[in-house]
């Protein structure tokens, strides 16, 4: 079976759980920082983080655009909390400046479940994940407003939509990364087997 | 974001009690900012942490840079729901910390000397003791506990992991691109720096290079590039030169 090079953007935040995900879900994992370490994945996960910082870097460090092209070219991505915020085509209560890098069609609120103290779990259903709910963590997360007609709802809590996919990217608004429960990622792991 | 009235270079120089922040100026600063932001209770003031928390804050450091308001006891920590970060020297410490509620670790380092030489020290006796431990067996890991002065099932699982269950920080006198970059290829997952910023010629320059320096912190090329035209560095103390009270690594227990 073909074992895909899977990149971790790795600006900011949760880069060792999403590399020790990804290689428990067999793909080759390695820290993404640069545009030749872009060039040379299959896929790419954004992992949680803080939006803005990871936006500002991301311009910072060269690499908003090279992104944005390997994501336009079909490249699979998975973005969690942060990572849904930067797949995101418009953002509310995002910073005036904050860039995203576009994919999906849909709104994302930013921050929309709270602040810190407001951060909890739930079990989440999530469409194509078979074997029960995940775990889903959810910190300072953001939910999807509103979707466009290409948009697939993946999960929902409480009335927001937390999950969703479109083509070859995906997004959570929680951390599969933080559980030990690798279904998720087995089956980004997949989409990227799929694309090639 | 982490909020005190003062940093630690200005406590240093005015000396008296330091406290936790007025709540104006927190909340003002959680109003102006949509990033998390993170404020200091004195060790063992549960209800400065308790006001803290009241405020929305996102974290608390229940900071040794404040004076102690117990000098035996920290404040319990799995009573909140915000979680804490708290200092360690060592990995006993750290595994005490963790035991109250700690929900993130940094090695102390000597805050607001801009001088580096702690926090190398603290950070790498918490990773020389952790690697000794994975060498262990099960029953050495009794005796382990007992001489870390630390709980057994977290000692275990140190031994286990090969890293502590929680993420560890470093702070303390970083000052410069290459300080921050030292402490990442040292094992720090992240870095604070407070006066090394806040008392340099540019802060706002001085801050964008340290954090480059940290997310590239095996490029030295990068960290040269980031190290340039700063303008002054924070002037620093020796530490050897402090006297035992001015210490704050001294204080938690």
């Amino acid at each position: 079976m073909f074992t895909p090079t899977i990149g971790v953007l790795a600006l900011q935040g949760d880069v060792r759980e999403h590399l020790v995900a990804l290689a428990a879900a067999d793909a080759l994992a390695r820290p993404v920082r640069r545009p030749e370490e872009l060039a040379e994945v299959d896929g790419l996960v954004i992992p949680g983080g803080e939006s803005t910082t990871m936006s500002k870097l991301a311009v910072a460090f060269g690499m908003l655009e090279p992104l944005r092209e390997r994501v336009r070219a079909g490249m699979p991505v998975y973005g969690t909390c942060a990572g849904m915020i930067m797949l995101a085509d418009k953002l509310l209560d995002g910073r005036e400046d904050q860039e995203t890098l576009g994919g999906i069609d849909m709104i994302v609120r930013r921050n929309a479940f709270g602040r810190q103290n407001e951060s909890f779990e739930a079990s989440i259903d999530v469409t194509g994940i078979e074997g029960g709910p995940v775990e889903g963590v959810f910190i300072r997360a953001p939910w999807v407003e509103s979707t466009g007609a290409a948009t697939e709802v993946l999960a929902t809590y409480d009335g927001h939509t937390v999950a969703v996919r479109q083509g070859n990217v995906l997004a959570t608004s929680f951390h599969p990364e933080l559980t030990g429960d690798h279904r998720v990622h087995a089956l980004f792991v997949e989409m990227v087997r799929a694309a090639q | 974001m982490c909020i005190r009235d003062r940093v630690p270079a200005d406590i240093r120089k005015d000396g008296g009690v330091a406290r936790m922040s007025d709540p104006d100026m927190i909340e003002g600063i959680i109003n102006a900012v949509s990033i998390p932001v993170m404020a200091k209770s004195r060790i063992g003031h549960f209800v400065e942490a308790q006001v803290l928390q009241s405020l929305g804050v996102d974290y608390i450091d229940e900071s040794e840079v404040l004076t102690p308001a117990d000098e035996v006891n920290h404040s319990d920590k799995w009573a909140f729901t915000t979680p804490f970060v708290c200092g360690a020297t060592n990995l006993g410490e750290a595994l005490r910390r963790i035991a109250e509620g700690a929900a993130m670790i940094r090695s102390k380092g000597e805050a607001g000397t801009g001088n580096v030489v702690e926090a190398v020290r603290h950070l790498r006796q918490i990773k020389g003791e952790i690697a000794k431990l994975r060498g262990c067996d099960n029953n050495e890991i009794y005796a382990a506990a007992k001489e870390l002065r630390a709980p057994f099932e977290l000692v275990k699982e140190v031994a286990e992991l090969g890293k502590l269950p929680v993420v560890l920080f470093s702070a303390g006198g970083v000052a410069t691109p290459a300080d921050a970059a030292l402490m990442r290829q040292l094992g720090a997952e992240g870095v604070f720096v407070g006066s090394g910023i806040f008392k340099s010629g540019d802060p706002a320059k001085r801050a964008a290079a340290i954090v480059k320096a940290t997310t590239f912190y095996d490029d030295p090329k990068i960290i040269a590039d980031a190290s340039r035209n700063l303008g002054e560095a924070m002037v620093g103390i020796n530490c050897d030169t402090l006297p035992e009270a001015e210490r704050y690594a001294n204080r938690g227990w």
